[in-house]
């Protein structure tokens, strides 16, 4: 498949248990925990729901970036097997020592009890060891770093109060020398791997290919406009585990060294494709504080260590919650495509609210990749918040999802960018409400025009999420707020830990 | 007992992913896996079925419908009108229709789906309102009726009505069903599966096999979760794998994928309760009046008597005078409702707590002060009205000690104080009591029993008819055998629940597990203990009387030998070491057909006090603090208990807030994945939540005077949903009671508000 001139490694390899495993023909699609259950055997791992909502399977999968060792849980149901390579792989079953000795995450867990069916257990655990890595050695996470890291992972038996308590007491215990050791020896092993090799999967069970230069890339998808391009698989780990599809050819955009950059200049931080939700979090937040609420609520953290930047985009979901921040912000996504009959690289970039066309169709040209996003760094003043609406609040799709920007000039709005998920077949802006805004005096009565305008912008419709009346009534709420906290009148957020 | 003593027997294997379910057990060569064809109509007749696509399609081995079932293609649980497959009409989208089985998991889900079924669709009903004005129902009406009620609410001098809607709710065990079948030698199958009725499982099997029960084994070590979702509905997976096996003669898996397992099992009951009240000028109730409809499903199940529970529960832990309380068991083409922790008696409650809290609004008061008016007495208005008495009821020194320990008066004060000043987040308070009945409502199942082996080597396994679904049976069965045996804890295991062992145990369901086990267990110990008592008797010359059981040994003060060299004695003497026990519950019973008597052995109260706030610009909630004081009787096991306290509570939180069931027009549940169900997550837990046990004897002669605490404390969680109505009733400075319908979504939570907006 590869018209690579790389060396390319036939077959996936990955680090487990102390030793690099290769695998040569096993099929593209396979998931992490099917391989580990039907193919290993090994089933302390668990499958819930197969969808990447319930943390059953979570697994830690550790790779060396930038000379630094990560450790990141992620769901293994919907991870595919050839998105190993060059990785170690962990389970629950990995964690303690040869003579039972358990890893402190473990006799935290049941030293509080935490455990009653014990079937989201090992992945409790190992979100959990996630936690563990990042703050060992330092302050003790807060009950709301332990909610947040604990947000994919779902338990219907405890009520989760005494998970939350091991979370704080495993830092109480340290690790063994064995397992301190046995990690080491891990990490020695990913950075010996440094030279890093092609996976080319090219057997009747299916092809896959995942380069590392994006002119590779693009090459390799004009060749084969019939592959799916795939990064984190969040998405299409679905059609594989729900919809049951087949894919003969998947190119993963996962490798590529130019799209894994994040940018920031004093005009815009741009993020490239491949980037992870959890790689873009910490420089988005930096520079848009309004988006932290949003950003940790997107997904859990095991999706977005794996989720990308591009995938979210791309996908062209009109509940994604990324995009109507992005659009508010006035962001550019970045387009790539390669010309075979001249044999040059093609690049293009358009707002961001251009490239969604209709329900699920972009403005994508055949061949044609998604590279990055640029999101151009606010003025000073402007007036930027953004806002989710769901049924629960961690680990939801949004009913609404809205980002609001208004711009202000001696005492009027000059230009205002309004966009809303949730509210039509794609993310869009609120054309109408934007107008109505512009020119005008920031006041009660300027907003009860812009909310009028707003409801003539969108028909939404009614889901199992939400009614076409509701979605309509917060969109309208939601301005209010945006224009409530711009005037600084008290409109605490419930979940800013308010106390009377 | 240490904290370590009381850990789960199995915590270590569950943080170490070495616990095994039914899906880990490691397979025999050959074994084959079965997936469900679910029908796409929620009422049609079945024309055509089609299998040849399904036939050659990679890895597929066989196919199977009603047709292929030897004996009756029926698996009711109280009336015969449940098929296994659907034959020639479907009720629901998400009926099985057959069975494929294929080399591999994925290849039969893939296979299942190229049938061709052709259907002629039939007009179908979701709406358990539609149904009941159709006259559709799926059971007998019920109608519990105590002195005239409606001459007393209309004589009364103040009067309330309102309806509410109360939603279903997916059990969402981490562990989707599973089951695995195994034919063994001359015709007989072994059947381990994640099931809380392992012998009902045992007997339909036999039945549709035209087997005998004694050639069927069911297994189950564990289960990840259960919660009444795997008693009735872990049979469509078993029968379906045992089938397979039988028929193919070849092991046989049988596990749905999550979405499958939505759609086809049933869920909690919605209800639709209409409900009126007549009450005097303090509040106190003088007669009320229900009318319960439930959403039962496509057919009976386990519905006439979850019915019943919410009727004998409708009164919850209020004295009513004269009531009569209705209940339609609406036929509606959705999934066959089923048990679910409560059992019928959260949304019972919930008729009363409405009707209280429209009470307070109309009369102005503390919603408390409404319910404190009416709370069963201790010795006087302690009569239900099913006949039975509150017998020790401790609810009103619970609610007394709770609202102190809590500062209920001054929360409330504050808070109200602090709504006057917050224009768009309010806050709402709100207590409610439990009174929950413990047993079985038929009668006949209040048993439970045991097998107690004790080896020579000094070591002891036990077996009971209870099943482990993480509530931590085993670990108290555990707890009782060494106790009466006085070994410690490591001396004793308990092997998996198996009809081959102990048989004709009713499910493990009704909080009853650790009541009917464990008594079971310390009847096996008594008959050990009397066996071997002489014994040591004569080998240490002391009193038969005075031998004790105690940290190992077993003799007098004096005199004593390990257990070991005991059970060495004992076999060396030819002394039976292995002894069944059994208990029945005494002194209950009740006439079914006028719903009078005890149907209950005993009652366990509670009361919880939870603080909410609310976005009234988006109608978000959260819960910011709940206290809960709870009855355990003197608990077996204090850290268990505290477990199935705050996950009953957490998920009963679920029920009334997030997790809505949601069918479209055509009777597609739609939402059947974590997905599109939202059930809690950690940060959904109160940051303050404050639980202490009520321990004090329960007057019933139960083991060690302990109290179940499997369901209870579910009901707790109604205090959220009226801490919300209190929230909501904010916007109109308390003048006017919300209407708010269950689950109290954002969207139902903020619909309320805006329509209060201008009231």
């Amino acid at each position: 498949m590869s018209n690579s001139t790389q060396t390319a490694t036939t077959g996936v390899r990955f680090y487990r248990r102390g030793a690099w495993h290769s695998l040569d023909g096993i099929t593209p699609t396979r998931t992490v925990l099917q391989y580990l259950r039907e193919d290993c055997g090994h089933t302390g791992t668990k499958e819930g729901c197969a969808e990447g909502d319930c943390g059953a399977c979570t697994v830690i999968v550790s790779d060396v970036r930038a000379g630094e060792p990560r450790h990141q849980a992620v769901n293994s149901c919907i991870a595919l097997v050839p998105a190993l390579h060059g990785k170690a792989l962990t389970t629950v079953e990995d964690l303690a020592d040869a003579n039972g000795a358990l890893h402190p995450v473990q006799q935290a867990m049941v030293d509080c009890h935490a455990s009653q069916c014990g079937f989201c257990t090992p992945g409790f655990v190992m979100a959990l060891y996630e936690l563990y890595q990042l703050h060992a050695g330092k302050a003790v996470p807060t009950r709301q770093q332990i909610n947040d890291a604990l947000a994919g992972n779902l338990c219907r038996c405890t009520g989760y109060r005494p998970i939350v308590d091991a979370a704080v007491q495993m830092f109480a215990q340290r690790e063994s020398a064995e397992h301190i050791a046995r990690r080491s020896n891990t990490i020695k092993a990913l950075q010996g791997n440094a030279r890093k090799s092609v996976a080319v999967l090219d057997s009747p069970a299916g092809r896959w290919f995942a380069p590392h230069k994006l002119t590779e890339l693009l090459r390799c998808v004009a060749h084969h406009p019939d592959a799916r391009i795939v990064a984190g698989t969040t998405d299409v780990g679905l059609w594989i585990t729900k919809q049951l599809r087949t894919f003969g050819k998947l190119v993963s955009v996962a490798e590529v060294a130019e799209l894994r950059q994040v940018r920031v200049s004093r005009k815009a931080v741009s993020l490239g494709a491949a980037v992870t939700w959890s790689e873009a979090l910490p420089h988005l937040v930096q520079h848009f504080p309004a988006m932290a609420e949003l950003l940790r609520r997107f997904a859990s953290p095991l999706i977005r260590n794996s989720a990308t930047v591009g995938g979210n985009l791309a996908n062209g979901s009109p509940i994604g919650d990324s995009m109507p921040a992005f659009i508010a912000l006035g962001a550019q996504i970045e387009l790539a495509r390669w010309d075979l009959q001249r044999g040059v690289m093609e690049k293009r970039s358009m707002p961001l609210e251009d490239f969604y066309l209709a329900y699920q169709k972009t403005a994508l040209r055949t061949s044609e990749v998604v590279t990055g996003v640029r999101v151009p760094i606010l003025a000073a003043d402007t007036h930027f918040r953004t806002y989710k609406i769901s049924k629960r609040f961690d680990q939801d799709i949004s009913a609404v999802a809205a980002g609001i920007a208004w711009r202000m000039q001696q005492g009027r709005i000059t230009s205002a960018r309004i966009a809303f998920g949730g509210m039509a077949a794609t993310p869009k802006r609120a054309m109408g409400c934007e107008a109505s805004l512009v020119g005008q005096v920031l006041n009660q009565a300027t907003i009860t025009r812009a909310q009028a305008a707003l409801e003539a912008d969108f028909a939404p419709l009614s889901d199992m999420r939400a009614s076409a009346d509701y979605r309509r009534v917060v969109a309208r709420n939601l301005l209010q707020r945006a224009y409530l906290e711009a005037t600084g009148v008290s409109a605490p957020s419930l979940h800013a830990g308010v106390h009377a | 007992m240490s904290s370590t003593a009381l850990q789960h027997e199995s915590a270590h294997l569950h943080v170490s992913g070495r616990a095994t379910y039914t899906d880990d057990i490691a397979e025999v060569a050959g074994t084959l896996h079965a997936a469900f064809g679910l029908s796409a109509h929620a009422h049609a007749r079945v024309l055509a079925m089609d299998f040849t696509a399904v036939r050659t399609m990679p890895g597929v081995v066989d196919v199977i419908t009603a047709a292929d079932i030897p004996g009756p293609n029926q698996i009711g649980v109280i009336f015969h009108d449940e098929p296994l497959f659907a034959a020639g009409v479907v009720e629901h989208i998400g009926q099985p229709l057959f069975a494929v089985v294929a080399t591999s998991h994925e290849l039969a889900r893939k296979a299942a789906r190229a049938a061709k079924v052709h259907y002629e669709p039939l007009p179908h009903v979701v709406s358990a309102r539609v149904a009941k004005a159709n006259n559709s129902s799926v059971a007998p009406s019920r109608d519990l009726r105590r002195g005239d009620a409606e001459a007393a609410i209309a004589q009364a001098p103040h009067q309330v009505q309102g309806s509410i809607a109360i939603g279903g709710q997916e059990h969402f065990y981490l562990e989707s069903q599973a089951a695995y079948a195994v034919p063994r030698e001359d015709g007989t199958l072994w059947i381990h599966s994640s099931t809380q009725h392992p012998s009902e499982m045992q007997q339909l099997t036999a039945k549709l096999l035209n087997m005998a029960a004694k050639d069927v084994v069911v297994e189950c070590r564990r289960m990840g979760g259960g919660f009444g979702g795997k008693e009735s509905q872990s049979h469509f997976f078993a029968l379906t794998a045992g089938l397979f096996a039988m028929r193919l003669q070849r092991p046989v898996k049988c596990r749905p994928d999550r979405d499958d397992d939505f759609m086809l099992t049933g869920k909690r009951h919605a209800f639709e309760i209409d409900y009126r009240a007549g009450f005097d000028g303090n509040g106190v109730l003088q007669a009320t009046h229900y009318d319960h409809i439930m959403q039962c499903g496509y057919s009976a199940d386990y519905s006439p008597a979850v019915g019943d529970r919410a009727v004998f529960h409708a009164d919850s832990a209020y004295f009513v005078p004269a009531s009569r309380c209705t209940s339609f068991r609406a036929k509606t083409n959705t999934q066959s409702a089923t048990a679910f922790r409560g059992f019928g008696g959260p949304q019972g409650m919930l008729g009363i707590e409405m009707a209280l809290d429209d009470m307070a609004y109309h009369l102005g008061r503390d919603p408390l002060d409404v319910r404190l008016a009416n709370l069963y007495g201790v010795d006087e208005r302690n009569i239900t009205a099913y006949g039975s008495t509150i017998e020790g009821n401790v609810l009103p020194q619970i609610v007394t000690q709770l609202v102190q320990s809590s500062d209920y008066r001054k929360r409330r004060a504050a808070l109200r104080a602090w709504n006057r000043t917050s224009p768009i987040v309010k806050k709402g308070i709100a207590l409610t009591p439990v009174i929950f009945g413990v047993s079985f409502g038929a009668t006949h199942l209040n048993q439970g029993g045991a097998l107690v082996q004790v080896y020579a080597d000094g070591s002891v396994l036990v077996n009971h008819g209870g099943t482990e679904m993480g509530q931590g049976l085993h670990t108290k069965v555990l707890q009782v055998v060494a106790q009466e045996l006085g070994l410690p804890m490591g001396a004793v295991r308990i092997s998996a629940t198996d009809t081959g062992k102990v048989p004709n145990t009713p499910s493990t369901a009704a909080s009853s597990g650790a009541d009917l086990n464990c008594m079971a267990a310390w009847a096996a110990c008594q008959t050990l203990k009397a066996r071997l008592a002489p014994l040591v008797a004569l080998k240490l010359g002391i009193d038969a009387a005075a031998v004790a059981f105690k940290a190992g040994r077993v003799g007098d003060a004096t005199r004593s030998m390990s257990f070991a060299e005991v059970t060495q004695s004992a076999f060396m003497a030819q002394i039976s070491l292995s002894a069944t026990g059994f208990y029945r519950v005494p002194d209950i019973g009740y006439d079914f057909a006028t719903m009078q008597g005890k149907p209950f052995y005993y009652f366990a109260f509670g009361a919880a006090v939870s603080e909410v706030m609310i976005d009234t610009l988006t109608g978000e909630s959260k819960v910011t603090r709940v206290d809960i004081l709870h009855d355990v009787g003197t608990s077996l096991n204090p850290v268990l208990d505290r477990g199935q306290i705050e996950g009953a509570f957490v998920q009963g939180m679920g029920w009334l807030t997030t997790e809505e069931l949601v069918w479209d027009a055509s009777g597609r549940l739609r939402t059947h994945a974590p997905s599109t169900y939202k059930i809690p997550v950690a940060s959904d837990v109160p940051a303050d939540f404050r639980v202490e046990l009520f321990e004090a004897p329960n007057v019933a002669d139960t083991i060690y005077k302990s109290k179940a605490v499997g369901e209870p404390p579910f009901m707790l969680a109604l205090s959220v949903f009226f801490a919300l109505r209190d929230a909501i009733a904010a916007m109109t400075d308390y003048r006017k009671a919300p209407k708010l319908d269950a689950p109290a979504t954002a969207e139902r939570i903020l619909m309320a508000v805006e329509s209060l907006r201008d009231a």
